[in-house]
């Protein structure tokens, strides 16, 4: 085991922001650390890289408690916290070399040190600029790069592609999955496909509390089983009821009048196998059911919790009351 | 030693920015301008009253120096690189204590010229000069000492140098009660007051006693930086 937390709970003053949460992290793996703002994701973050102690539980990096050892536990960890933590008056080059020294590089190794991680994270264009002057994605490489000196076991990346654009984010997802290939790894986020594209493994928190703990593949799974749609409609709500109980293929829907702009407003869930909207439309249309809007909708965090939890905690009856269930 | 890798960096940094530059350039200007209105217009080959006016300068200079040492690395979120790297906080807070230690140290150094310039001209009584440059060195070692402390309490550099500031403004106050205080009270005022001692070496007296008073101050408010940096992520 890499990571191994046990019973850990965080307090600050009196709101309790990490809630009793225990899992592992074996050797190699990539796991994400998935849930809205406010979750617990960077507190939890900042216990296993011993920046501040547990209010109750334990904690072990490669066999070391992060409080007993720290030390010790300390020498396999590279973090990269929320905001990269940067000396913003100095060049790249300089501040790599001395977080070399930080880090224990000896001496002989530095330069070659910091050769490797600026290549691995792409900085050799910026290596020799100040990085105040630096845009806000080569600042988060250089976060990054700071994170591996030292070939860490272990890396604890804080919602690393937050705040930078498309294209930023797709440069720093393929490094950390290149990455992925030399260390253990676990990053938080709480954008849900980020989980998909780059975990092997999802740990899901919610208000301090380690909602489930599932592979990529499942997860993916059950949020794949149906596919969303929106749609704003005018005409009646019972003839838009029957018009879609009449489709083969839908598994739900929902619908609510928008008075505003004098519509329906519907949500449609379909089976994942079918492209149903040809057949929606000519069947709206038939019935003189005119689309206005149609699209297709992404699942929320929330909706996930929602569904990940079902069997337990939600009681189907009360889901009853808003959503009609389809033919 | 991570205490040389902290210190090396914090140096580098002040004289990144101007503010090295600026802050010894101060110092030297109105000690300098003391120094050569004193001198001339008293025709005394003396060093003491500079020594009295580069420490109350050095009052006003010193939480400027330090304010950001520790304030700086909570706001910018370095210190969570720091303490999570394999680094002890003793190492880390003195590496910063000794780096600004050495820019005020510097100055002292080139302040050296106005004995030179004394010994070119005339012949000065070096005892007190020597004196006077450790009472200067101590007492500037103490207000740093203090200065690191304030930077420890919040992340907010200029609340830093205000609060800096306010302890050093204390300590001098405290010294002028002694003229007021009779008997004990005086004693004990006496002994704590920063100015009383250096009092002592700018008059020529070096005493073990002094100078461990001031070792004292100095180790007091580095380990109380050490506690307060260690507690708060207790918090
Ligand atoms: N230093 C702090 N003092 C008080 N409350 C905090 C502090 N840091 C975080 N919190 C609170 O703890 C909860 C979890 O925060 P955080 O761990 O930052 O969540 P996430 O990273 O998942 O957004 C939030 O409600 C937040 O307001
Ligand atoms: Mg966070």
């Amino acid at each position: 085991m890499m990571i191994e937390v046990n019973n850990v709970t965080k307090v600050y003053g009196n709101r309790k922001a990490v809630d009793n949460i225990s899992f592992s992290v074996d050797s190699g793996e990539i796991v994400g650390f998935l849930g809205p703002n406010g979750a617990g994701k960077s507190s939890t973050m900042k216990m296993i890289t011993g920046f501040m102690p547990p209010t109750s539980g334990t904690i072990k990096i490669a066999g070391y408690d992060i409080i007993e050892d720290s030390i010790k536990a300390k020498k396999h960890i590279g973090y990269l916290p929320e905001v990269p933590p940067l000396y913003l008056d100095m060049t790249v080059e300089a501040y790599l070399a001395f977080v070399c020294e930080l880090k224990e590089v000896p001496n002989d190794k530095k330069k070659s040190t910091v050769d490797k991680v600026i290549n691995e994270v792409g900085l050799k264009d910026v290596r020799k600029r100040i990085i105040k002057n630096l845009s806000k994605g080569y600042k988060q490489r250089v976060g990054l790069a700071q994170a591996i000196i030292g070939d860490p076991d272990v890396l604890v990346l804080d919602e690393p592609t937050v705040g930078l654009d498309p294209k930023q984010i797709k440069e720093i997802r393929d490094i950390i999955k290149e990455l992925g290939k030399k260390h253990t790894i676990i990053l938080s986020t709480h954008i849900l496909p980020e989980v998909s594209m780059i975990c092997d493994r999802v740990i899901i928190i919610n208000k301090g509390k380690i909602v489930a703990v599932d592979s990529t593949e499942n997860l993916t799974d059950t949020i794949g089983k149906s596919k969303r749609y929106f749609l704003k409609v005018i005409g009646s709500v019972e003839k838009i009821s029957t018009t879609l109980k009449g489709i083969n293929g839908i598994k739900n829907f929902k619908s609510k009048t928008d008075s505003k702009e004098n519509c329906i407003d519907v949500d449609v869930e379909t089976d994942v196998d079918h492209d149903l909207r040809k057949e929606i439309f000519f069947s709206f249309a038939k019935q003189n059911l005119a689309i206005i809007e149609f699209r297709p909708v992404n699942y929320s965090l929330e909706e996930v919790f929602l569904q990940l939890t079902t069997d337990e905690e939600v009681n189907d009856n009360e889901n009853a009351d808003n959503i009609q269930k389809g033919a | 030693m991570k205490m040389l890798t902290i210190y090396k960096r914090e140096l580098k940094s002040y004289f990144l920015s101007p503010l090295a530059y600026v802050l010894v350039g101060f110092l030297l200007l109105i000690s300098g301008y003391f120094f050569a209105t004193f001198v001339l217009s008293t025709q005394y080959a003396l060093m003491s009253p500079v020594f009295g006016n580069m420490v109350f300068v050095f009052m006003f200079v010193s939480p400027i120096l330090t304010m950001r040492l520790i304030s700086e690395e909570m706001k910018n979120g370095t210190d969570q690189l720091l303490m999570t790297s394999p680094l002890r906080i003793t190492d880390m807070v003195l590496g910063k204590y000794f780096a600004a230690l050495t820019v005020y140290t510097l100055s002292l150094v080139i302040s050296l010229i106005y004995p030179l310039y004394l010994k070119i001209y005339s012949k000065p009584d070096f005892g007190p000069i020597l004196t006077g440059y450790i009472g200067t060195f101590l007492m500037g070692a103490a207000f740093i000492a203090i200065g690191i402390f304030a930077s420890s309490l919040t992340e907010n550099q200029l609340i830093a140098g205000v609060i800096g500031f306010s302890i050093l403004l204390l300590f001098w106050i405290i010294s002028w009660l002694g003229d007021v205080f009779q008997g004990t009270a005086k004693n004990i005022v006496d002994n704590i007051s920063l100015l009383q001692r250096f009092n002592n070496f700018q008059n020529g007296v070096l005493s073990l006693n002094d100078v461990v008073f001031y070792l004292s101050v100095i180790i007091f408010f580095v380990f109380v930086t050490i506690m307060v940096v260690d507690k708060r992520r207790w918090s």
